[in-house]
């Protein structure tokens, strides 16, 4: 069913359309300003917005879900992890050359190419017998009303049916925070550390988490690190 | 111009050019919070669960540190609840999935827990959802803990 087709049919109004296609032309938007901008603070708050106005964009595609966990992630968690992570950078990015621009432009033309054509094989929006749609998945939306007895179909498959997958996801989750924890420390301090951001030069004494931090150095390397 | 010593306020808040978002963040924080717990005991019925629901948590603790600082933060949710947290979130969910096979079933079939399958799927869902709810909330906040303690609070001008 082609896109014209899809908008003839009652079930895809005009305005749900419409809906779509200026949350679609508003996230172009957006990367281009993420592209073109070279205030990192300012590139930190348009993923924000990119984020948030895809999270709409799952809504209107009926995905609540998914809208949710992208608006709470990425909208919300990721932009201020890196707004810690930018104040240990520069606040400016300088240009790249366009000299050196052309392999990642090449890269990127054929990567989108390759998805342009893929785009061909894809089942159309809503085809019941897409694979998502077919086997297993209408095995989980029929069984879930008298095995679960719960009326959210994606809570009853993530957390029963493919509970494996979910168990794996929060143990990845786990590592992710072991493995920040082991590298970094709570107290950010784990190792002697030494940053200088915006020529401002600080260390693990200068910076502020060093006061609750108990000192477990050794007489001697205190001299060393003072030295 | 107002001086500090003849105006009372500006003695609690002259130097604040942040009230209005601190007394604002006060309120919409346990609004929040409160949020994040109906997302979990509401994932059975509408959008959520406990991986959204952590993160919606671990977001009001992250106000509260971006508002009130890291010290103030750290005070109310202590580092080392994280540890304790992100492992009993692991066990609370893989020991649901033990518990099963102890009770007869295979692993992460909830259906032997309570007294029919479906009185046992919603106690096993109930469980799972906590121990992601445990886990997600502490490594985020764990994470932010790691980045926002390696520099020095920021400055108005940065932004």
């Amino acid at each position: 069913m082609s896109l014209f087709a899809a908008a003839a049919d009652p079930i895809f109004t005009v305005p749900v359309i419409l809906l779509d296609i200026s949350l679609l032309a508003l996230l172009v938007v957006v990367a281009f300003a993420l592209v073109r901008m070279r205030s990192l603070f300012g590139i930190v708050m348009l993923q924000g917005v990119y984020s948030l106005v895809s999270a709409a964009w799952f809504v209107s595609l009926d995905a609540v879900d998914v809208a949710f966990t992208e608006a709470a992630v990425g909208a919300g968690v990721s932009t201020v992890l890196m707004l810690s992570a930018m104040l240990l950078a520069d606040r400016k990015s300088t240009p790249v050359p366009m000299r050196r621009q052309f392999g990642a432009l090449m890269v990127v033309v054929l990567a989108g190419a390759a998805m342009l054509y893929a785009v061909g094989d894809m089942p159309a929006f809503g085809d019941v017998n897409s694979p998502a749609n077919a086997y297993v998945g209408m095995d989980f939306i029929g069984k879930t009303a008298e095995e679960i007895q719960i009326p959210n179909v994606v809570t009853a498959v993530l957390a029963s049916y493919r509970g494996y997958d979910t168990f794996g996801e929060v143990v990845v989750i786990f590592s992710a925070g072991l493995g920040v924890l082991l590298l970094l420390g709570l107290n950010g301090n784990a190792g002697r550390w030494e940053a200088k951001p915006n020529g401002q030069y600080i260390n693990d004494r200068s910076a502020p988490s060093a006061a609750t931090a108990k000192d477990t150095r050794t007489s001697d390397q205190k001299a060393e690190g003072e030295a | 111009m107002t001086d500090p010593e003849t105006t009372p306020v500006a003695d609690k808040f002259g130097n604040d050019p942040h009230v209005l978002l601190r007394v604002i963040a006060k309120f919409l924080i346990p609004l929040i919070a409160l949020f994040a717990f109906y997302v979990q005991f509401h994932g059975d019925y509408g959008p959520g669960g406990g991986f959204q629901a952590g993160v919606i948590l671990a977001a009001s603790v992250i106000l509260y540190a971006l508002i009130f600082g890291l010290a103030e933060a750290k005070k109310a949710f202590p580092p080392r609840l994280i540890r304790y947290g992100m492992t009993l979130g692991v066990i609370l969910y893989g020991g649901t999935g033990i518990l099963n096979f102890i009770l007869g079933g295979e692993f992460l079939n909830y259906s032997n827990l309570g007294k029919d399958a479906v009185a046992g799927q919603h106690y096993g869902i109930l469980a799972v959802e906590l121990g992601v709810l445990t886990t997600v909330t502490t490594v985020m906040i764990a994470i932010f803990y790691a980045f926002g303690s390696r520099q020095p609070e920021t400055s108005a001008e940065d932004w």
